[in-house]
């Protein structure tokens, strides 16, 4: 794929454009691409809209703006709310199935993982609930390696949190499915 | 003394436009820098903050951007390369030193990460609103530099062109990024220090008297007297005569101190004023700068996929204005479109240089703050060549 446009949109909080940094990051240090991402949040430091958008390409990005995304990762039911018009028809959703109740019946591509529970239950950590998504989307789609994410995740957490983040991008990695 | 270690950042980041400044400033020698936090701009104060004094500099957080601005002025005269960086509502509050550090001719790089406005607007949404007020704000004739990066990297190599500019020229130079690519994230390559043209301002030896020298105001850039150096300079932001002496009854001192640092811009604009061009031989091109200039560059190649002869004009200095670069695209072109992320403050000066000789004609965004679609650009030149 040439050129691929995402979104990762949560609520304040889950952490969703530390994914979308990570995301980025991989494709550019470790899998030498081109890679753009910006981002929105509203004021509030939890609860609020946040979101992220990301390229990722094999040559220099001309237009940074995502207008529709190839995929978008959507970590509430807000984020459908305010972004599932936009993806593409043939587009890739993948969502966090314990935020996110309804999805319109256009969407063909779903994949759902539990990002939450995973992250409360397995990993006693709420806050990797992002790192089972992107765990998730990296066996989703090969927009980047998983080698790259898993360097780049390192690089990104506090140190001495590399194996607990790990280890939650490999429980998205193993437990996403299409419905 | 200025620790070496670590100055230059050699290698590829994936990081924020708002940190390349900051590593482009260190990159380029600055030593002060004075600021009061502001979205979208804040990063860069903060990563100065961290970064300076491991280098040997100084960070300050002033009380307001009035101070802020006094503060990079008066260390620019204590000798350090000094900086200061705001957004739009700081730039309002700095306009009356603005014209201080013109008429002193003080080396000075102020940053504007630019933000919706007017007023306090939308701190974090991007727009090219602070074109003119750069330009015009502070009263009196005067002349400025002002850069505009359309990436993060561009963040990194214009600071340090900035830097050198302002200490070339003794001139407030401005960086004119936005919200957008400040908080933008893209792979920034950093060179080799051996490999970034880095410049000093000249400093003038010997006497010391400032009725001995004959320097101190000259049409091709006089050495600056640095305080603490041994040099005495009298500076005074009031009409001076060339001893930088308080002068307010000769009209021909009265035009020097005008003119002077107006022309030692002018003079030398061909050695720095920079636009790109892509596909200069197309009938119809786009102009634009900043942010921007990325939809427009993927307007104009969809539109030749299309079979549309159309280029682009970007302008990396938007002051002193590209008049020659636009007279000469306007003598080529049938049709012109301005595209810029506000509504419309360079079109009445590219329109004034090209409207002669071809159809110009304005093109603002489908909602402001939001660079663009390459789509929307297209379909305006389609209208316009139709």
């Amino acid at each position: 794929m040439p050129q691929t446009d995402l979104t990762i949109a949560g609520v304040g909080g889950q952490g969703s454009i530390l994914a979308g940094v990570i995301l980025g990051s991989a494709a550019v240090t470790y899998d030498h691409k081109y890679a753009t991402q910006t981002q929105a949040y509203s004021s509030e430091l939890r609860g609020g809209f946040a979101a992220t958008w990301v390229i990722i390409s094999d040559e220099p990005i001309e237009f940074p703006r995502v207008t529709h995304p190839d995929i978008l990762v959507a970590q509430a039911q807000d984020s459908i709310t305010r972004f599932v018009d936009v993806l593409k028809p043939d587009g890739i959703l993948i969502v966090d199935d314990d935020m996110v109740r309804e999805i319109p019946d256009k969407i063909k591509r779903i994949f759902k993982v539990p990002a939450t529970s995973i992250a409360r239950n397995q990993m006693k950590a709420p806050v990797t609930a992002n790192m089972v998504m992107l765990g998730a989307l990296c066996q989703v789609t090969a927009v980047v390696s998983r080698q790259a994410l898993e360097s780049a995740i390192v690089q990104a957490v506090p140190k001495g949190k590399d194996r607990l983040n790990l280890e939650a991008f490999n429980w998205g990695f193993e437990k996403v499915q299409a419905p | 003394m200025q620790d070496k270690r670590n100055r230059v950042l050699t290698g590829t980041h994936f990081e924020m436009g708002n940190w390349a400044c900051t590593e482009g400033a260190i990159a380029a020698g600055c030593t002060f820098a004075a600021g009061y936090p502001i979205t979208p701009a804040s990063e860069v104060a903060n990563h100065l903050a961290a970064r300076l004094p491991r280098v040997g500099g100084t960070f300050l957080q002033s009380e307001d951007e009035i101070s802020a601005v006094c503060a990079a002025i008066g260390a620019s005269w204590a000798g350090c390369k000094a900086m200061t960086v705001t957004s739009g509502p700081g730039i309002s509050l700095m306009q009356e030193n603005i014209g201080f550090a013109v008429a002193t001719e003080t080396p000075l790089v102020i940053v504007d990460v630019q933000r919706l406005g007017p007023s306090t607007g939308v701190p974090s949404v991007g727009l090219a609103g602070d074109i003119v007020q750069v330009a015009r704000g502070s009263h009196g004739d005067y002349q400025i530099i002002a850069l505009c990066p359309e990436s993060p990297q561009e963040m990194f190599d214009l600071t340090v062109q900035a830097f050198n500019l302002a200490e070339t020229y003794r001139v407030p130079v401005f960086l004119m990024a936005d919200g957008f690519i400040g908080h933008m994230r893209e792979q920034i390559v950093i060179p080799p220090e051996g490999e970034l043209a880095i410049k000093q301002r000249k400093i003038p030896a010997g006497s010391t008297s400032p009725l001995e020298r004959r320097d101190f105001q000259d049409v091709d850039v006089a050495p600056m007297p640095v305080f603490g150096r041994g040099l005495q300079a009298h500076v005074t932001s009031s009409c001076h005569d060339e001893h930088g002496m308080r002068n307010l009854s000769d009209p021909a001192v009265m035009h020097q101190y005008v003119m002077r640092p107006i022309e030692k811009i002018r003079k030398h604009r061909d050695e720095f004023v920079q636009v790109q061009a892509d596909h200069p031989e197309a009938k119809t091109a786009l102009v634009s700068y900043g942010t921007v200039s990325r939809s427009a560059r993927a307007a104009a190649r969809l539109a030749r996929r299309q079979g549309l002869d159309v280029g682009t004009l970007r302008l990396l200095t938007c002051w002193p204005f590209p008049d020659k670069e636009i007279r000469r695209l306007a003598a080529k072109v049938d049709n012109l479109l301005v595209v810029e992320n506000n509504t419309g403050q360079l079109y009445p000066y590219i329109k004034a240089e090209a409207a002669h000789a071809c159809r110009v004609a304005f093109l603002g965004p489908q909602t402001l703050g939001q660079i663009h679609d390459p789509e929307f650009i297209l379909s305006h030149i389609k209208e316009m060549i139709a």
